[in-house]
């Protein structure tokens, strides 16, 4: 599925629009960095609260599609900043992370 | 002899620059043509490795060098070193303060992943004198 299709499906607040034509192929969730980076499957969608420009340094280099960010967390300005400056997609929700999380799954299956 | 070799200087304590220097591997071997999954790993052992020296090191150098068979990355820092590099090595463990691993830091996973994503890994570190990182990751598998 890709991006654009997903933000029409879900409604997701968009927050920096990059390649939207950019496909999601599954769903991760979770906070630490490190973790995301060894364990999070490519082209996913990232589901996580950490709105900052490490977490977008951390999508770019682990070839995740998009980061959904959950229960209207905090998106820091320099993470925007950082996203457009590098075509990186960002979506925000009211919804937690498990409840986004399986949202997109079901649109994926 | 090598193809290409690339040299980074990482500032230590910058997080706002972490990154910089494994993007910019990254859109490099991009332009390559290196085949995704192989630059992906790289991607991933080469953040780690940065931002490990931005964190615990206060910063260091990043060298590249990429020949017909491989890519090897030299991740090199004068810090404080790890006293027990067996320890270290060990999924979950960290000595990352609270204010960094507030910054999403801090799982104690970074060299168990570039241990992970690389085919080559080896690390040295002393105490007082710094550490270096050596990892190569084939270009076919
Ligand atoms: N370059 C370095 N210089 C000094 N100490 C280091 C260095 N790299 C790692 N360490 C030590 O090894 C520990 C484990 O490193 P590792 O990258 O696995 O986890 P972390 O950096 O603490 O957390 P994470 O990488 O998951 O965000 C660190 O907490 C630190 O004590
Ligand atoms: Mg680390």
């Amino acid at each position: 599925m890709k991006i654009k299709d997903l933000v029409k499906s879900t409604g997701f607040e968009v927050v920096n629009e990059g390649d939207f034509d950019r496909e999601v192929s599954g769903v991760y969730c979770c906070d630490l960095l490190s973790w995301v980076m060894g364990r999070a499957p490519a082209d996913s969608a990232w589901l996580t609260v950490m709105g900052n420009m490490n977490a977008v340094a951390v999508s770019v280099l682990a070839d995740i599609s998009v980061i959904v960010f959950a229960e209207n967390s905090a998106v820091d300005p320099t993470a925007i900043a950082k996203a457009a400056e590098q075509g990186v997609s960002l979506l925000k929700t009211n919804k937690p992370a498990f409840e986004a999380g399986l949202l997109i799954n079901e649109l994926l299956s | 002899m090598s193809a290409l070799t690339l040299h980074y200087d990482v500032p230590g304590d910058d997080f706002t620059r972490a990154g910089e220097a494994s993007s910019d591997i990254k859109n490099k071997l991009k332009q390559m043509g290196i085949s995704p999954d192989v630059i992906r790993n790289v991607a991933i052992a080469t953040y780690e490795g940065e931002i490990n020296m931005v964190i615990h090191a206060n910063g260091g150098t990043i060298d590249a060098a990429i020949d017909a068979e491989s890519i090897t990355l030299t991740i090199k820092d004068t810090g404080g070193g790890i006293p027990d590099v067996e320890l270290a090595m060990q999924e979950g463990y960290t000595t990352a303060q609270e204010h960094i691993r507030a910054l999403g830091f801090g799982a104690g996973m970074g060299l168990p992943n570039m241990k992970k994503y690389t085919d080559e890994f080896n690390i040295t570190s002393e105490v007082g004198k710094g550490t270096e990182v050596i990892m190569k990751v084939y270009l076919s598998k």
